[in-house]
């Protein structure tokens, strides 16, 4: 690791890490609740479709739900008992809106099915690892929960390179994947492998914040002397763990806008993602359980715990000792890029690093004042970006003006929203700019659709009507010729 | 909308805050205003508290006329900061009325009827000070010699009393050129400048500012040790103030050395008047100045450019106001042309291209 070059990446802000508290706690696993609620859309993409029917008895890995279209994802049985609703309920996510859910009520046997045959994953061949990947419901757990198979198969449009694991977790007071690799780096190392050879990369690099040392130690010890997999301490500094910024520190290149990292040769994988293709293809487990942090100042015991895909949030923290006191906001993820909890009732999902629930004092809020144009959010955009600029635009309703100042580049990171001195919330305006743009676009794209479908059934017509026409001439013409051969012969 | 806004994160927030920020800047002023206070004596107290006040009484009525609330927005501490900065541009012993006027000047024309805070194109306290300077060139050009407050000799608390609110009093027995002015006349009488030096200030009086001046800019030293603790606390950086006094001090030598008799050196340009104020409190002034900061150094550059054009060529012995002023209406324009290069694109806004980019893609 040492004497690889790194590269300085643009702005980012160093917030307070608050990782203390569960930093050096141990993974225990929660106990099983006894309704499990697994939302069919944990994933980028289209909602899987249900495979079981209420009244069945399912066993734990058993398929519940498969996926559906390109870019989906399965989901399992995080243990075994009986499905008793398949409809919707509400989602771990700010809408609160529901979602198409399967609830399945725990009967604390935890018995397994039988799942997928054991073989070598380096006897496979590199498709037969993304399918079993596929299978296996694993999608990013980083947080963007795109379906890591997709991401397995991209050796098949790309000349890849290099392979990278984030492990940096530069969010404030998750300690998932630092404990995940303090404890599992072996399993990591081992999923890595199998990745690399889906890949078939000869490279990896392992990149973690260098204020984890006891991670880069076990890490290093655990990747021993395999060869190409470099275990890289990287700069402390938010949003490091960004895909396309790290990729940036450890190989110079920034990925060209609109494309992916897949375009440097690089392909970007989260550490838990690496735990969980070792799970899949060293024992045969689909993704049914993740490692969640479980902090903040109202939270009476927090640590790092094992939970099983669907668990309600409120069971989490009644298992963590309740709360403390009444916690000012609660979220789902890291207080940079987390969402708030619409209410405790929801579930955890693949994604879902982190339960945070944060007193008055650790929210600063305060109403935001006019801008005085500082410009700080122009110094810590890590895109280059004038947040101060897209905000008036944003605000006014200016779209067009927004995206011309770069909107569609921001990557949501909430840097600029952090420094604010004025506390506007600008990354908030960018996130709804960012929806109506969209939501624009389409209806532009589908407006110009309908309007080139219309064109070119109006020309068929006419070319239609043409031609009957020249039909019809033609034939009064025959006609014509006809009856003067006829007159003619007949004179 | 608003339902977006209280959904989303981040979560966690900077240490930062407007208050904050103007309360660190008035903390930097404090040694140069204090030295002000000593040098000039009484009436410079007074003259600073009146133009404070009036500041603050100007926002209030503007606030309330506005129907903006007023509390949040009067202890924010930008108007106490405007009326400040004025104060410390205004010659020492100048008349009550100028702080007044200045004030509501600074507030209601430079900063009000433009939307408030964050709003104003121009510098508030660069506004007033030019405003009164071309309105009132006689108030705003009356100088006076170091009064030191407990030298016996300088006016005392009654008497200081009289020259700031009726201006009975023979100034003209006080009263003594800046050092740029002095210049300025002397050369304009062609005599040289070998001449007009030997009869101002010497060389440590200017940067230790024991001359006479206006109330808070006299003390180079002091000022700049007051912006030098700005750089530190990165409440400013150091764009502006650096391309502008290198600006200045690149341009004068250059003169000075082709002509030492008609151009003054540059360390004469850099103590004295306003340039030390102007680089780091004036000129820097965050709604004023341009966000980027390749802009914050071509604003810079030009702001000295402007400072010695003026005090060489024009006919005023000082040109920071109008130097600010205009490079103010300059901002937009340089906002709008230079912009940071986005990520993973170029400087023309096209995606960033490798040559193997092609290579990797296999399709």
């Amino acid at each position: 690791m040492r004497g690889l070059k790194l590269f300085k990446i643009r702005g980012g802000v160093h917030p307070n890490a608050n990782k203390q508290a569960t930093h050096d706690r141990n993974i225990a696993k929660l106990p099983v609740p006894g309704l499990l609620r697994i939302p069919l859309l944990q994933h980028i993409g289209s909602p899987a479709q249900p495979v079981v029917k209420l009244g069945d008895y399912v066993l734990k890995g058993q398929l519940l739900a498969r996926p559906q279209g390109a870019i989906s994802a399965p989901v399992h049985a995080p243990t075994s008992g009986k499905i008793v609703s398949i409809g919707k309920y509400q989602a771990p996510h700010p809408s609160g809106l529901p979602v198409p859910t399967i609830t399945l009520k725990t009967d604390g046997k935890d018995e397994w099915t039988q799942t997928w045959e054991y073989e070598d994953p380096f006897q496979m061949e590199p498709a037969k690892i993304a399918e079993i990947v596929a299978n296996a419901g694993i999608v990013g757990m980083g947080g963007a929960t795109f379906p890591s198979a997709v991401k397995l198969g991209l050796r098949n449009r790309y000349q890849l390179e290099k392979l990278i694991i984030n492990g940096a977790e530069c969010e404030p007071y998750l300690t998932c994947d630092s404990r995940l690799m303090q404890e599992h780096a072996a399993e990591i190392i081992d999923g890595i492998r199998i990745m690399m050879h889906a890949l078939g990369v000869t490279e990896t690099l392992i990149a973690v914040e260098k204020n984890k040392p006891d991670a880069i130690t076990s890490l290093e010890q655990a990747a021993g002397d395999h060869p190409g997999i470099k275990v890289v301490g990287v700069p402390v500094q938010y949003p490091m763990g960004s895909e396309k910024h790290l990729t940036q520190t450890l190989i110079g290149k920034e990925t060209p806008a609109r494309a992916l990292t897949a375009d440097l040769g690089v392909v970007v994988h989260n550490v838990a993602t690496a735990y969980a293709i070792h799970d899949a293809l060293r024992n045969s487990r689909p993704l049914i359980s993740r490692i969640v942090t479980v902090t903040g100042a109202a939270i009476q015991n927090p640590g790092n715990y094992q939970v099983l895909i669907g668990t309600p949030v409120s069971h989490i923290i009644d298992c963590c000792g309740g709360l403390k006191n009444d916690p000012e906001k609660l979220i789902l993820g890291g207080p940079m890029m987390g969402q708030p909890l619409p209410s405790t009732k929801v579930p955890i999902i693949k994604g879902s690093g982190g339960i945070l629930a944060l007193t008055s004092k650790e929210v600063p809020m305060k109403d935001p004042s006019p801008c005085i144009r500082c410009a700080s959010c122009v110094n810590v955009c890590p895109c280059g970006l004038l947040p101060l600029e897209m905000a008036i635009r944003a605000k006014a309703g200016d779209l067009d003006g927004a995206a011309e100042y770069g909107l569609m580049d921001c990557i949501s990171c909430g840097s600029c929203s952090y420094v604010c001195p004025s506390h506007i919330p600008l990354v908030q305006y960018f996130n709804y700019a960012k929806g109506a743009l969209t939501e624009k676009q389409r209806a532009q794209h589908k407006q110009e659709e309908i309007k080139r479908l219309i064109e070119a059934r109006k020309e068929r017509m006419e070319k239609q009507a043409k031609a009957k026409k020249e039909k019809l001439a033609r034939r009064k013409a025959e006609m014509a010729e006809k009856k003067k051969q006829v007159s003619e012969t007949s004179a | 909308m608003s339902t977006v806004l209280t959904v989303s994160g981040p979560f966690t927030h900077d240490n930062t805050g407007i208050r904050r920020t103007m309360a660190l800047v008035m903390f930097a002023l404090l040694p140069a205003t204090l030295f002000g206070f000593y040098i000039y004596g009484w009436p410079a107290l007074y003259l600073f508290g009146i133009t404070v006040i009036a500041a603050i009484m100007s926002e209030a009525a503007c606030l309330s006329i506005a129907g903006k609330p007023v509390r949040p927005f009067l202890f924010d501490g930008s108007a106490i900061l405007t009326g400040w900065l004025l104060a410390m541009t205004l010659p020492p012993w100048a008349p009550w009325w100028i702080g007044v006027v200045g004030a509501i000047l600074a507030i209601v024309v430079g900063k009000h009827v433009f939307g408030g805070i964050g709003q104003n194109l121009f510098n508030p306290a660069m506004v007033a000070r030019v405003a009164l300077l071309i309105s009132f060139p006689l108030e705003m050009t009356t100088w006076v010699s170091p009064q030191p407050i407990l030298d016996p000799a300088s006016p005392g608390i009654v008497d200081s009393l009289i020259i700031t609110f009726t201006g009975d009093y023979h100034l003209d027995a006080v009263s003594s050129a800046s050092v740029l002015g002095h210049i300025k006349t002397e050369l304009s009488r062609d005599i040289s400048l070998d001449q007009a030096l030997t009869t101002t200030y010497g060389f440590t009086e200017t940067v230790l500012g024991v001359t006479s001046g206006s109330l808070g800019e006299t003390s180079s030293v002091l000022v700049l040790i007051g912006g030098l603790f700005l750089l530190l606390m990165r409440t400013i950086s150091w764009h502006i103030p650096v391309s502008m006094l290198v600006t200045i001090a690149v341009i004068s030598s250059f003169f000075h050395w082709i002509d030492p008799d008609g151009y003054v050196a540059a360390y004469i340009h850099l103590f004295s008047g306003a340039t030390m104020l102007g680089a780091f409190f004036i000129a820097t002034d965050l709604v004023t100045s341009p966000v980027t900061r390749l802009g914050q150094i071509i604003f810079g550059a030009l702001c000295g450019l402007l400072v010695f054009v003026i005090r060489t060529w024009a006919g005023y012995p000082e040109g920071m106001g109008f130097s600010v002023l205009l490079m103010n209406a300059v901002t937009p324009l340089i906002d709008h042309l230079v912009r940071p290069r986005i990520y993973g694109r170029d400087r023309k806004g096209k995606p960033v291209q490798y040559p193997v980019n092609m290579e990797n893609r296999n399709d």
